[in-house]
């Protein structure tokens, strides 16, 4: 799934500047808790978080994760937002709770399992 | 590469903000030296759980990094409260975390067996009042 239709099934706003055309993202994961995440979310390249500090970014470089995405309406911090940018990470927030927010990109097919 | 590369980097405690900073530059070194992808992984998500323990249990600490031609050694080593039962420490789930350290997304209980999982080789000594030593190994 390219991050433009994540964009539009959450209607999600974008944060930062890195390109994302180029992008697909074929599983994704959600935790607030980011070692939940580093031990499950093998091979993902997206993290859904409640986690607005900048070790949602951390986290998500260190298991080369391509975009992260707050949920619940999240104005991401700056810290948060400058070191995306520099880790090339993009950054969306999305208005859903993460239930929500999971359920709709599941439902458009992005689902927890790579293939 | 005949001779290992040697980096030293110091963790401070409490300064949150900044955690991750060591083993973000270890990613970038191996990168730089063209490991595999999912050596590189392995390593900077064990790193980087050890380095978060060090920064949110144990007031800041050392990191030194050894990189080899086809293996890193990574030892963390802190002067904080220390581990009273390692084996518990170990399980899944087992966190001392207070409910401020969950707020900053850490606490799930899942650092250390992720370290384990992770690494080709793992020691994990302590000593109440003295401190904690990780030596993570990891292969290509
Ligand atoms: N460097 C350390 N100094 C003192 N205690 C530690 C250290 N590292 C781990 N511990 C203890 O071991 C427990 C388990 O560590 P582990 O990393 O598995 O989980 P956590 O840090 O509590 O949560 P998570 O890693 O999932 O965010 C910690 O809660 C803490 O009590
Ligand atoms: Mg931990």
């Amino acid at each position: 799934m390219k991050i433009e239709n994540i964009i539009e099934i959450l209607d999600a706003k974008v944060y930062t500047d890195v390109p994302y055309d180029h992008i697909e993202i074929n599983a994704a994961c959600g935790s607030d808790l980011m070692s939940d995440a580093l031990a499950f979310g093998e091979n993902k390249g997206l993290l859904l978080t409640g986690l607005n500090n900048p070790q949602s970014i951390r986290t998500a470089e260190m298991m080369d994760i391509h975009c992260v995405i707050l949920v619940r309406g999240k104005e991401p911090d700056d810290a948060l937002i400058t070191l995306a940018n520099e880790k090339e990470i993009v950054v969306l927030r999305s208005d859903h709770s993460m239930y929500t927010s999971c359920g709709l990109l599941y439902c458009a097919g992005l689902t927890g399992d790579e293939t | 590469m005949s001779e290992s590369l040697k980096q030293r980097y110091d963790v401070s405690a409490h300064d949150f903000a900044s955690a991750g900073a060591a083993s973000a530059a270890v990613k970038k070194t191996l990168k730089q030296l063209g490991f595999p992808p999912d050596f590189i992984r392995r390593t900077s998500i064990a790193m980087y759980e050890g380095e978060i323990n060090m920064v949110i249990h144990g007031e800041g600490g050392v990191a030194d990094v050894e990189v080899l031609e086809d293996s890193v050694i990574i030892t963390l080593t802190d002067q904080g409260p220390g581990i009273a039962d390692i084996s518990m420490a170990m399980k899944e789930g087992f966190s001392t975390a207070s409910d401020s350290v969950r707020e900053l997304g850490f606490g799930a209980g899942m650092g250390l067996p992720n370290i384990k999982k992770q690494s080709d080789d793992f020691q994990i000594t302590s000593e109440l009042g003295v401190g904690t030593t990780l030596v993570i190994t990891i292969r290509t």
